[in-house]
């Protein structure tokens, strides 16, 4: 009660006047999932724990904050969400996920600690890094645990990893990347356990805090927002700057030297996380169309209004994830580019999943890149 | 492209063993052979060590990734993944799918630095009672060789 109390404090809930702009924009409500943001709004209001908590509508939500940004009131629905189900949680429901809970127990494995990974079995001498200390750090997140995960999707999100520091190198920056990374626990953090999160956070804040850095170059846009928002309470003394990739590439764009890479037609799919999380919309489009010849072909909705790849926090793959998969890809391909770019390794894993599709596999089917990737390819050799 | 390995694998400083230190063993077998293979060898009155917890399931194919991962957060020392041999799995190609599943698991138990000899996969008949004994004997010397996981004491499957 007090907990319902406090969260309608701080996420503005009380604000609420009951419109429903919140349900009618929401694109699982749309689709027809029985799910209603404005719900979870008024029984927070009401102090319903048990409305809150009942059969697990609460992780439904892609916490793709599209209705934040529609909601009149101002209501944080994306950050009472978060709180919902950290209460949830403690009461003992989780998210059904939809890979056996491999991934979580992988984060609550780094939170434990006690373990010496051997994450950087990818980085080869090419590629200029520094073990523990330097004034940049790259954050790689779990993009090498994702390979070996989503093998049949040949997600290749370590590729982004490895173009990010090809052109960290290219503009002189050897930058730390380190083997005691952990995850973040952006998605333990979204699926309630903020234990084991707060763990996992401590950890990372600490070993950035001593390699010295005083940059954070992060790719994944879960990553950065867990880093700027979520860790924000955590920082002991003067944080590290925090940048995306592209932020830090569109400050030296002229010293990239970018060529030709033999791509024309380039669309964008905005992550959650980076768009409408951290407003972060401009930097991945300046750093994709400064190759040469790259053209960007925007999406019908595309910056704030962006969709989801709908499957954030390893907690709602179902038939409506699949849907708005699919119209999504429906939507890059009307814009007639030839690769979709993206900024997060979720959206590829996610979208390349809804490829699979035999059925629809030829109308939905596009070739996917991280943003660096593309950007990478512009380098000349 | 395979990536190739240009910087050493990092060590981790191999825990002592402590002396009549027994491993905890988690081994999931298949409802129609490595399950009953289990059986055989406590019907036939064969001796094994006595170490491990078993989970029964359906068939090999159900055992993904989560579930291994599952009993390592939880502080096993070891997991044994078991099943038909190939031609014989009751769901025909179940334990094909249980190849795959392992594989991934492989990959991801090495990134996160435990040893790859914590974990395995074996085929067990029904009838291959001693064959069931000798695996559980050969894993268990196997893992108590490598000591206790780093993750022990994790989870609630202590004695
Ligand atoms: S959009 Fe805002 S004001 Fe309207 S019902 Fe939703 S939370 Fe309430
Ligand atoms: S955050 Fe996105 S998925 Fe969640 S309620 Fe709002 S619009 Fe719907
Ligand atoms: S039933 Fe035994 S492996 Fe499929």
């Amino acid at each position: 009660m007090v907990e319902l109390a406090q969260v309608a404090t701080k996420t503005k809930a009380w604000a609420c006047y009951d419109c429903g702009k919140c349900t009618a924009t929401c694109p699982i409500s749309r689709i027809g999932g029985a799910y209603s943001p404005r719900r979870h709004v008024l029984a927070t209001n009401l102090r319903q724990q048990e409305e809150v908590s009942r059969n697990g509508t609460v992780y439904a939500c892609l916490t793709c904050s599209l209705c934040d940004q529609r909601c009149p009131a101002e209501v944080g629905y994306t950050q009472l969400v978060q709180k919902l189900r950290e209460l949830s949680f403690r009461e003992g429901t989780e998210p059904e996920c939809p890979h056996g809970g491999a991934l979580q127990s992988v984060m609550r494995m780094m939170a434990k600690g006690g373990l010496q990974q051997d994450r950087l079995n990818w980085l080869t001498d090419d590629l200029k890094t520094e073990p523990e200390k330097g004034e940049v750090f790259y954050w790689t997140g779990c993009t090498m645990y994702y390979d070996a995960f989503f093998s049949e999707f040949e997600a290749a999100s370590l590729e982004g990893t490895k173009a990010a520091i090809r052109l960290m190198n290219k503009l002189g920056v050897a930058p730390v990347v380190s083997a005691n990374e952990r995850c973040c626990g952006h998605d333990l953090l979204w699926n309630g356990d903020r234990k084991n999160f707060e763990a996992l956070a401590r950890q990372n804040v600490k070993l950035v805090a001593e390699s010295g850095a005083e940059l954070l170059v992060i790719s994944c846009a879960e990553c950065l927002r867990t880093w700027k928002v979520d860790y924000a309470p955590l920082f002991d003394g003067k944080p590290p700057r925090m940048v995306h990739i592209t932020e830090f590439l569109v400050e030296h764009l002229p010293e990239l030297e970018l060529q030709p890479n033999g791509r024309r037609r380039a669309t964008f799919q905005d992550p959650c996380r980076l768009g409408r999380h951290l407003g972060i919309y401009d930097p991945p489009r300046k750093a994709l169309t400064a190759v040469p010849g790259i053209e960007l072909a925007e999406m019908s909705r595309s910056g704030p209004r962006a969709m989801c790849c709908a499957g954030g926090t390893w907690s709602n793959c179902d038939r409506f994830a699949k849907q708005i998969q699919v119209g999504r890809l429906r939507e890059a391909r009307a814009t007639g580019a030839e690769v979709l770019v993206t900024a997060c390794p979720k959206c590829q894993i996610h979208f390349r999943c809804a490829m699979k599709d035999p059925n629809l596999k030829g109308e939905i089917e596009i070739e996917m890149r991280d943003v660096a990737e593309v950007v990478a390819e512009g380098l000349s050799r | 492209m395979k990536a190739v390995r240009t910087k050493p694998r990092p060590k981790r400083t191999p825990p002592k063993v402590p002396a009549n230190w027994n491993p905890n063993i988690v081994v999931f077998a298949c409802n129609w052979c490595s399950y009953a293979g289990a059986d055989t060898a406590g019907v036939s009155r064969i001796q094994h060590q006595p170490h491990f917890r078993m989970i029964r399931v359906m068939c090999s194919g159900r055992i993904q990734p989560g579930f291994v991962l599952r009993a390592f957060e939880r502080g096993a020392d070891g997991v044994l993944v078991s099943g038909c041999h190939f031609g014989d799995c009751h769901y025909i190609s179940g334990n094909e799918r249980a190849v795959e599943q392992f594989e991934k698991t492989k990959n991801v138990v090495t990134l996160l630095g435990l040893e790859e000899a914590r974990i395995r996969l074996e085929w067990i008949s029904a009838a291959e009672g001693a064959r069931f004994a000798q695996v559980i004997n050969e894993f268990t010397d196997q893992v108590r060789k490598l000591g206790p996981s780093p993750l022990a004491g994790n989870g609630r499957a202590k004695e």
